[in-house]
This record gives C-alpha cells, sequence and structure tokens, in this order.
C-alpha cells in the first residue's frame, strides 16, 4: 500500500524534508510507518501524529493512500 | 459562523464590526453577550527579542480542527454565533495572530465559549511558531499557560 507521510515545523527541519512515499505491507500502524522510515532516528518526545487529517493514535493502522503527519506540539494562537 | 485563516495582517476590530453588522441583520435583538479575545505578536519571549516571526500551518488539517472546536462549543453552549480569525505566515511585533468573538444570549454562555474555544485552539489546531531574534530564530516550543493558579471557571 502506498502512504503519503508529511512533516511540519521543528520536525521536519530536524529530517532534512518535508514528507515521504511509502510503499509497505498493509496494516502497519503509524508507530510503524516511522520506525521504518527512521530506523535511526527515535521519535522526539510529545511528537503528534495525524491520519487524513485528524489526530490518530500511535497503534491506528494506515491504510493504503492514506496521510500521515508527524509533527511536534502545536504552538498556535 | 466564520473561520478564517489569514497570510496578510489584518485589524481584529474592524472585522469584528463588519461581521457583527452582518450578524445584526440576522439576530437582531436576540444576543446580549459578545466575548472576544484578541492575540497579538509580543516583541519578547523566554527573555529574549524577538524581531519577527513566521506562522506555519497544516493546510486541510488546521482549518478542519478549528471548525471542529468551533462546533464543540456551540454543542457545549447556547451560542448564537462565532467568529474566528487566524494568521498564517510573517508577523512582526503588534501583529494580531488571532481573534476570537462569540455572541450569546447571556454573558456566561459567552465568556466560557470563548475561552474554550481559544484554549483548544492552542492545544489542538496545527500551528507553529518560529521566532527571529537577532542572534538567530528558534521553534517555539510550547505555550504558556492559559489559566492563572487563581481562576475557577465553575
Amino acid at each position: 500500500m502506498a502512504i503519503h507521510v508529511k512533516y511540519f515545523a521543528s520536525l521536519r527541519d530536524h529530517l532534512g524534508r518535508a514528507g515521504d512515499e511509502l510503499e509497505a505491507p498493509a496494516g502497519l500502524t503509524v508507530a510503524e510507518v516511522w520506525a521504518i522510515l527512521h530506523p535511526e532516528t527515535p521519535l522526539p518526545p510529545n511528537t503528534l501524529v495525524a491520519v487524513n487529517l485528524e489526530y490518530a493514535d500511535w497503534m491506528q493502522r494506515a491504510r493504503d493512500g492514506d496521510e500521515v503527519a508527524f509533527f511536534p506540539p502545536v504552538t498556535g494562537g | 459562523m466564520r473561520i478564517e485563516l489569514r497570510d496578510q495582517p489584518f485589524a481584529p476590530l474592524a472585522e469584528l464590526a463588519d461581521y457583527q453588522a452582518g450578524l445584526d441583520e440576522r439576530l437582531s435583538g436576540q444576543y446580549g453577550a459578545t466575548a472576544i479575545f484578541i492575540g497579538t505578536m509580543r516583541d519578547f519571549n523566554d527573555g529574549d527579542a524577538v524581531r519577527r516571526m513566521t506562522l506555519e500551518h497544516y493546510p486541510g488539517m488546521t482549518e478542519r480542527q478549528l471548525q471542529r472546536l468551533v462546533e464543540a462549543a456551540f454543542r457545549d453552549w447556547p451560542l448564537l454565533d462565532a467568529l474566528v480569525i487566524h494568521r498564517v505566515g510573517a508577523l512582526q511585533p503588534n501583529d494580531p495572530i488571532v481573534l476570537v468573538a462569540v455572541w450569546s444570549a447571556h454573558r456566561a454562555a459567552a465568556f466560557a465559549a470563548c475561552r474554550f474555544i481559544m484554549e483548544e485552539l492552542k492545544a489542538k489546531a496545527p500551528f507553529w511558531k518560529r521566532e527571529e531574534m537577532t542572534t538567530g530564530s528558534r521553534w517555539v516550543e510550547h505555550n504558556t499557560e492559559g489559566l492563572l493558579e487563581s481562576t475557577t471557571l465553575d
């Protein structure tokens, strides 16, 4: 399945890119999506994850075509 | 209800006047309370002078989360209308960042809903601030506390 991955703010700067395209076996959790893409980079503490524009649990499973976004705590307002 | 992101400076009080003029036609005589919050960019943070700031967001998700939290306020309080405007892009000190306005029959709901929307926005809407000082730039890593220790909401 194809997963569209996005990174924002300090996490994007840290990784040096705004996203990845992942071709992966079905049924991966979003935590596993991170681990596959960044085997050398543990998730920074407090990182948030969203699937298809909604906040998600780390154990949520990604489906074909999903957009999975990783980002630091939000600081708007 | 109107929720907008703006990539250019805006004048919150003028926006408020314009919106309320339209609201008066629909809700004439119904609202007795308008609560507003305006957030403005400071020229200092964490002990450093801040010269400029960039507000990044997650297009699509930001609008959706704002819509969600305003709808939640409408479920919890008897609101008549709400207006939320939030900046993105390059800001300078004194630039307005956010306007939240709510209209209700009575002040209890207006005050409570305005604060709820603002605190939820700070906690959940995907915006990120990057500050530029004379010595370099940095991402803002956390929000200041929204409630004073002495504040009770019940």
